[in-house]
């Protein structure tokens, strides 16, 4: 039963999202799955908030290596959950002046906008930029000429690294005009467009057909591993 | 800064390509990190940056923008967070630009949790700073995020007002005077999505765009990583695409040549694609480096099993 | 090299009833959606879309068109019960659904179905136990988005195979998640895995966490953690953007094996550079129907090739179509033929 159910509200859920694509009297039925979704994901917030904690006070409990980031951690979460629900630092709506919490937690100089300022977006930058050391570390290692296709990519990896940057004009940016489709700017491109684009379209194509056939898997009722396999 | 792994004594006898090709990868981070940061402050101590010439998707989004009538509607939205705006904050502030110095009416929306205060940051940087008569309500609007991704999409299709209630401010849709006749999104002949991944201009294509491809126009901006996979939607359903800061740098100038004042200086707030070329250039003849030296240790070490 | 499963012929009952019983409850979906748009009186209301629109001021400049105001005229069209404008779409779902549904048929009736040999799926296994023989963990990394994506789903149903393959290895698998409700999904799949393999007591919900739902947060969490642990195998399946390059370099750093999978075209390159085995696009999708070996779920990689199939005899032809209408502009039958095409594609 426990996975009879599960799997009925997926093919109900599933058909009904198809049919508000076709019929335009279903449209709300979608719209009420959709809706449906975002409740229960929104309920399933307590379950991981609950995890998180329950996951870094045992850490703590137990004096487990790097306690003190759990701290941080647990305290990052209280202080922010603190300022979002009482809206610390948020001066009311000036449409409804009585309601003291009707303003907006985006208003500047509120108290979760110093911690978007000041804490979200260079930690996360920091984290994005580390994407530049990996890309030369995997670009080291991996492209190596090993064989015709790996010369191929290597060869349009120069193109468009070089063609990206100033670096190609200052090669190729003499060539005549008759040549100028030689020139790295034009190739990388060229890569771009023709190459780039045929192949993702096969990839693209191929993934459209997998979602549709794994959706009609589940859709039916044939797979049904998500559950945790077996039989319902 | 040595490999924690590999004995000393053993390491000192390997030949040289062995070693190379077993060098700590920090130090290609540190290589990597001389790289950028040299340019930055080469480029942030003389204020010259290097020469763009716009590629065809670029030109293509300046062009979308630029023959619009003054006030028509444009719907901007912001599908990313602070962590990949180093990479799309340069183009999300020249697009906003162009719009504002155009006189028409934005609005902007988020389907990013921090995508809200992105845009409120640009407009700030943009709209209250250098184009203060333009004023909230009438001529730009800033709707804030809305949870659902896709749903919301499918929701802006038929009823603006359902998706986006209320904008940042906590005002009713309805009591908006931009937004007063909007019922729908295709009542938007421009839509501008500058997108760092799910949801972004692919979904606003698959959910919006497939539906009114002949009533409204769609530009966009994205990541690098991004760009290839959004190749295949321009021109047909992406009529504009700018790819990663390259494409920003190419939109960046022509929007600066076309607002340039004689004699007066572009504020650096809006040269900040172009002076991020600096650094990528560095950074990729650094990877072309990389890339010929890993391919020297492979076909010496083919060479040595050779013989 | 190909690989045969060869399919014991089996009678059909179970699954049949189940899809008839799914048609039914599809028509009373839409049913229940009539009802709950229809309304008291018994009449239909107007779609926005399907208002009259008409410009108050015609004296309007042609700047504003774009902005006039629209004007609900009181006209009650009623709304159409098909959007005749999908109907491309709808004939191409009902061709691939088709496809799909005779290829089950034809793979339980018997016929063999040959599928090529997956060599990131074949590994699964020597990852798993490697682990084991290491004494160390398996990390399951299932993507970045929620439930309502299908590669998160694509990715528990990896995570269910895996999941039994270290309960019967006595492995420890450590699944952290971006998610709450795909946490849940997760100890559900990982739960019943361990129950089907005999080990229920082996079973361990604190192993299967939520971290965030900010992706790099989630990254600096999970990165963190590889480093701190070193797992001799980590799993990527899922949905994933800027972090397949992250998560993959660092597992590459501390000597993991690794296998990914993701749909993402523009993650696929990081994860091929960096992985050990990659499942590209369909393949993923592909991954639960080849590891069960069952006959129906087989059956429905077949009738994707099929669709597959369709689609490059489409291209040809569209290809060729376009080809000729340059060299021959005024063309006749290649105008009929490529209007037809458009037709049919929906353009």
């Amino acid at each position: 039963m426990k996975r009879i159910i599960p799997m009925w509200i997926a093919i109900i859920g599933g058909f009904a999202m198809m049919l508000s694509s076709f019929v335009p009297l279903a449209e709300s039925a979608g719209e009420m799955f959709a809706d449906v979704f975002n409740v229960v994901a929104a309920i399933a917030f307590v379950l991981g908030a609950g995890s998180l904690a329950k996951q870094h006070l045992e850490k703590l409990s137990r004096r487990d290596a790097g306690w003190g980031y759990s701290i941080i951690t647990l305290g990052s979460f209280l202080i922010t959950l603190f300022i979002g629900l009482l809206k610390i630092g948020i001066h009311p709506n000036p449409s409804f002046p009585q309601a003291a919490y009707s303003g907006s937690n985006d208003a500047e100089g509120s108290a979760w906008s110093w911690i978007y300022e000041y804490m979200i977006t260079p930690l996360t930058s920091t984290m994005f930029a580390l994407l530049a050391f990996f890309v030369a570390s995997a670009a080291f290692r991996a492209f190596r000429a090993k064989n015709t296709e790996a010369i191929l990519l290597l060869v349009t990896a120069f193109i468009v690294l070089l063609g990206r940057t100033f670096a190609g004009v200052v090669l190729t940016g003499w060539f005549p005009d008759w040549a100028s489709g030689l020139r790295l700017e034009n190739l990388s491109i060229y890569v771009m467009q023709v190459f780039n684009t045929a192949g993702n379209r096969a990839i693209m194509i191929g993934i459209a057909l997998g979602v549709a056939a794994t959706g009609l898997r589940i859709l039916f009722g044939i797979d049904r591993s998500w559950l945790g396999g077996g039989d319902a | 800064m040595s490999g924690g792994n590999v004995n000393s004594t053993n390491a000192s006898a390997r030949p040289w390509f062995e070693r190379l090709d077993r060098v700590d990868r920090r130090w290609i981070f540190l290589l990597m990190f001389l790289a950028v940061s040299g340019p930055i402050l080469w480029i942030g101590v003389t204020g010259k940056t290097l020469p763009e010439a716009p590629t065809l998707a670029a030109r293509a989004v300046f062009q979308e923008i630029n023959q619009l009538p003054a006030r028509s509607l444009v719907l901007i939205s912001f599908d990313y967070d602070p962590a990949s705006a180093g990479e799309l904050q340069p183009m999300a502030t020249s697009l906003v630009r162009q719009c504002a110095a155009k006189n028409l009416r934005m609005v902007f929306i988020a389907l990013w949790p921090l995508g809200s205060q992105v845009a409120q940051q640009t407009i700030q940087d943009v709209i209250r700073d250098d184009y203060p008569a333009l004023k909230e309500g009438d001529d730009f609007v800033n709707m804030g995020y809305q949870a659902g991704n896709e749903a919301v999409m499918k929701l802006l299709l038929t009823d603006f007002a359902k998706a986006f209630p209320k904008d940042s401010r906590g005002e009713a849709t309805s009591n908006i005077p931009i937004l007063k006749d909007v019922k729908m999104v295709s009542q938007f002949p421009l839509l501008i999505s500058v997108s760092a991944g799910y949801p972004g201009s692919k979904e606003w294509v698959q959910y919006v765009i497939s539906a009114y491809n002949e009533k409204m126009n769609f530009v966009t901006g994205c990541t690098g990583v991004s760009a290839p996979q959004l190749y295949p939607y321009f021109p047909q359903q992406i009529a504009g695409l700018l790819g990663a800061i390259k494409g920003a740098a190419e939109y960046e100038s022509m929007v600066n040549e076309s607002l340039a004042v004689d004699g007066v200086a572009t504020a650096p707030k809006y040269l900040q694609a172009q002076r991020r070329m600096g650094p990528q250039l560095v950074a990729h003849l650094l990877m072309v480096g990389l890339i010929i030296v890993g391919n020297v240790i492979f076909f010496a070490r083919k060479r040595r099993g050779a013989a | 090299m190909r690989i045969t499963h060869k399919i014991p012929r089996r009678i059909v009952t179970n699954q049949s009833c189940k899809r008839v019983a799914a048609f039914v409850f599809m028509l009373m979906c839409y049913a229940g959606a009539f009802a709950f748009e229809t309304r008291g009186d018994g009449s239909v209301p107007i779609a926005p879309t399907a208002r009259i629109v008409v410009a108050q001021n015609t004296s309007t400049p042609p700047q504003e068109s774009a902005t006039s105001t629209p004007v609900a005229v009181s006209a009650t069209p009623a709304r159409p019960l098909f959007n005749s404008e999908k109907t491309a779409l709808l004939l191409w779902i009902v061709f691939i659904g088709a496809a799909v549904t005779v290829s089950v048929w034809l793979a339980k009736s018997g016929r063999p179905i040959r599928i090529r040999r997956i060599a990131a799926l074949e590994a699964v296994d020597n990852a798993v136990g490697r682990a084991t023989e290491m004494g160390r963990s398996i990390l399951f990394v299932p993507g970045i988005q929620d439930m309502d994506n299908i590669q998160t789903v694509a990715g528990l149903t990896m995570l269910g195979r895996v999941a039994k393959t270290a309960a019967e290895y006595d492995a420890t698998i450590e699944v952290p998640t971006c998610r709450s409700l795909v946490m849940e999904a997760a100890r559900d799949t990982v739960r019943a895995s361990y129950l089907s393999a005999g080990r229920a007591d082996g079973f361990s919900a604190d192993r299967i966490t939520y971290i965030t739902d900010d992706q790099f947060g989630y990254v600096a969490h999970v990165v963190g953690s590889m480093v701190r642990e070193k797992p001799a195998t980590c799993f990527y399946m899922g949905c994933f953007f800027a972090e397949s390059l992250i998560f993959a370099e660092t597992g590459n750093a501390i000597g993991a094996i690794q296998i990914a999978g993701t749909a993402e075209s523009s993650q696929l390159p990081f994860f091929v550079a960096a992985c050990d085995y990659t499942l590209i696009g369909e393949e993923f999708f592909a991954a639960s129907a080849y590891l069960s070996g069952e006959p129906a779920q087989l059956g429905t990689l077949r009738g994707q090739d099929v669709g597959k199939f369709a689609v490059g005899v489409l291209i040809v032809l569209g290809a060729l179509a376009s080809t000729i209408l340059i060299v021959t502009p005024n063309s006749a039958p290649v105008v009929w033929f490529f209007d037809i095409l458009q037709k049919v594609l929906g353009g």
